[in-house]
């Protein structure tokens, strides 16, 4: 079995994030990356699969700063193969997914491939669109929002857990190859020591393909009109001093707002 | 060979190999182990099993979960055998190796560290935002390149966590009163990594040796001075073998050396009872137990008394070789926690402040002191916080 997870890396929301001049997207200068959370979730289900199956797993990833690093990271968790692709400059979710078809499609030794798996989701792709993009461009079955995936002995079919509102929860089965969203791997994403980290980046080679030319240019674009910190509405209010006094200041509070 | 270049496959060899299988099986390092009564595998059984050639069984439990690197084990042992400096940290790279899952926050804190500089996941570039609620200027060496006679080394829970910046805010009244020419590496600094090699991961700890050196490398001081005793401990044993050859302190044997000049500053008479806890790097690794204790000593009004466990013999706040983060982990596992044990000892006293030398220590000691109800009795102060409210303004 051959699986193959997307990786893409988005702004890192622990630092700062500044509007770049223009207010039409990040100062991409201050703004930190890290892998997407979901995507790291993909990574683990598919070590999860090959430790089970003994799969091949491969990592793609988009270029942008600090993605080496989580190449290296990836690799010293047990990914076969890592390969960046480089020329991209920003683009949409639908490049990017075009993109990665594209890369796929092309061959580069990607295919034949049985899994697709990637983040459900990112911060810079809250619709979730690159797994059912990509699945719609590679003509493969999709489903997303999956919390569990197993195969069969044969590796012809899969099935996969996705959990819905009110602690319902289904099990799908679907004909493989196909794309799958991962919201959360079975288990959370294993620590590995940083030393092994340092290792794989002196033993491993991470592969570089140069950006494919898309073919029919167009589609539909949507265009950022303005990106800005939203301000906040309210604040609240602290009560302080002895309890006889906070508790007569909160019922004049409660009294006046008109609740009793 | 050096310690730096020892595994455990080539440990036998070493010298400090050789000096570990000369253990007597005596067990005093499994009685005096603060968690040695729950370990699957204490200190003595672990040797044990490495003579057996078992140590597979040790790796696959959670033993090694349980030391907290406070040195008890090796301050007691009748060979000195270095087992907290030497052992328990090869053991507890194959523990991670061989471990199914790590504890989340444990994992969660190792993850901060490498990407932040923190094990808290605190923004990197907020590390020195605390300086703006300094009541006394503090130069940053990037912003002011002119050499100084110190550089403090401030640390991560002394930047970032509230009760640890009052300690900072402290350390720099005392600094500015005696007239210290200091600067601090503001967002350049990150953790000094101490816990890391003690807590199971040598690579994340090279990772920040490698880099606080280079950053140390850009600027020009005479000695580094730091509030927090695991750093101290970083600097003086391991740096070394990059080249760190600085003078170096931590913050209260180096305010001890300036009490002659600092004494007159102490004018605000202070009723407290105190009863003083003694780090464990601090203490038991680098025999400061004086220092603290003439500190408070020179606080008007101050009437010291100790626990029945001191010095050498003082028990662990269990923060260190990564309990600082497992505290969930040993809670689920039905231990008492360390902090609540020493806080128990503490109110024994009588005394109204436990005094501490060691961030790790404020957050530990004032939480047990609300789990256990004596936060009404008794109140936690680093030494510098007593000495800086001894002062008038």
């Amino acid at each position: 079995m051959h699986i193959l997870v997307l990786l893409k890396m988005v702004p890192d929301v622990v630092e700062d994030l500044e509007i770049a001049a223009g207010g039409k997207g990040l100062d991409m200068d201050y703004v930190r990356m890290i892998p997407n959370e979901s995507d790291d979730h993909a990574l683990e289900q598919a070590l999860l699969l090959k430790e089970r199956h003994g799969a091949k797993v491969t990592v793609l990833a988009a270029d942008a700063p600090e993605v080496d690093d989580a190449l290296f990271t990836a690799a010293a968790k047990g990914a076969d193969r890592v390969i960046k692709l480089v020329g991209m400059d920003g683009g949409s979710t639908r490049e990017t997914a075009r993109y990665f078809s594209q890369v796929i499609a092309d061959g580069h030794g990607i295919v034949p491939v049985d899994l697709i798996l990637t983040g459900v989701q990112a911060i810079d792709d809250l619709d979730g669109l690159i797994a059912p993009l990509v699945a719609d461009e590679l003509r493969l079955p999709f489903l997303g929002i999956i919390t569990g995936v197993s195969v069969d002995a044969s590796g012809g079919t899969a099935r996969a857990v996705k959990e819905f509102p009110a602690g319902v929860r289904g099990e799908f089965q679907m004909n493989l190859p196909a794309v799958l969203g991962i919201q959360a791997a079975e288990k959370p994403p294993r620590y590995i020591p940083v030393a092994k980290v340092r290792a794989a980046m002196k033993s491993v080679k991470i592969e570089c393909v140069d950006v494919p030319t898309l073919a029919g240019g167009d589609w539909p674009v949507v265009n950022v009109v303005e990106m800005k910190r939203n301000q906040p509405a309210g604040h609240a209010q602290m009560l302080e001093g002895a309890p006889e006094k906070v508790s007569e200041k909160l019922c004049e509070i409660l009294a006046g707002s008109g609740l009793f | 060979m050096s310690t730096c270049s020892v595994t455990l496959e080539t440990l036998a060899q070493a010298p400090e190999g050789r000096e570990i299988l000369t253990c007597l099986q005596c067990g005093v390092c499994a009685g005096t182990c603060p968690y040695g009564d729950v370990m699957e595998y204490p200190p003595r059984r672990m040797i044990a099993m490495m003579r057996a050639g078992m140590l597979d069984k040790v790796f696959a439990s959670d033993s090694l979960l349980s030391c907290v690197a406070c040195y008890a084990c090796m301050a007691k042992c009748p060979r000195g055998i270095r087992l907290t400096e030497i052992l328990l940290p090869l053991m507890k790279e194959q523990a991670l190796a061989h471990l199914a899952e790590l504890p989340g926050e444990l994992q969660r804190a190792l993850q901060n560290t490498l990407r932040y500089g923190n094990p808290m996941g605190e923004p990197s570039r907020k590390r020195a935002a605390w300086v703006k609620t300094a009541p006394v200027p503090i130069r940053i060496f990037a912003e002011d390149r002119r050499p100084a006679d110190v550089l403090w080394f401030v640390e991560c829970y002394t930047s970032f966590y509230p009760r640890g910046q009052d300690n900072s805010r402290a350390t720099a009244r005392l600094f500015h009163r005696l007239g210290i020419d200091f600067a601090i590496l503001g967002n350049e600094e990150k953790c000094a990594g101490e816990c890391g090699r003690l807590t199971w991961e040598p690579g994340l700890f090279e990772t920040l040796m490698d880099y606080n050196m280079a950053v140390f490398q850009k600027y020009q001081f005479n000695r580094l001075v730091t509030s927090c005793p695991h750093a101290h401990n970083a600097f003086k044993n391991r740096y070394p073998l990059l080249g760190f050859n600085w003078a170096l302190e931590h913050v209260t044997p180096f305010l001890a050396k300036h009490l002659d000049r600092l004494k007159p500053q102490l004018t605000r008479k202070l009723p407290y009872t105190v009863t003083y806890h003694d780090s464990c790097c601090l203490g038991r690794q680098n025999e400061f137990y004086e220092a603290p204790r003439q500190l408070l000593g020179a606080i008007p009004g101050v009437k010291s008394i100790e626990m029945v466990h001191n010095r050498v013999n003082a028990l662990c706040c269990g923060g260190g070789g990564g309990g600082m983060w497992l505290d969930t982990y040993f809670k689920a596992k039905g231990y008492q926690r360390l902090s609540e044990r020493r806080v128990q000892e503490a109110i024994d006293t009588g005394a109204d402040v436990l005094a501490v030398s060691c961030p790790y220590e404020v957050s530990r000691f004032e939480d047990a002191l609300k789990v256990l109800g004596y936060d009404k009795r008794m109140i936690v102060r680093d030494v510098t916080e007593l000495l800086a409210e001894a002062m008038e303004e």
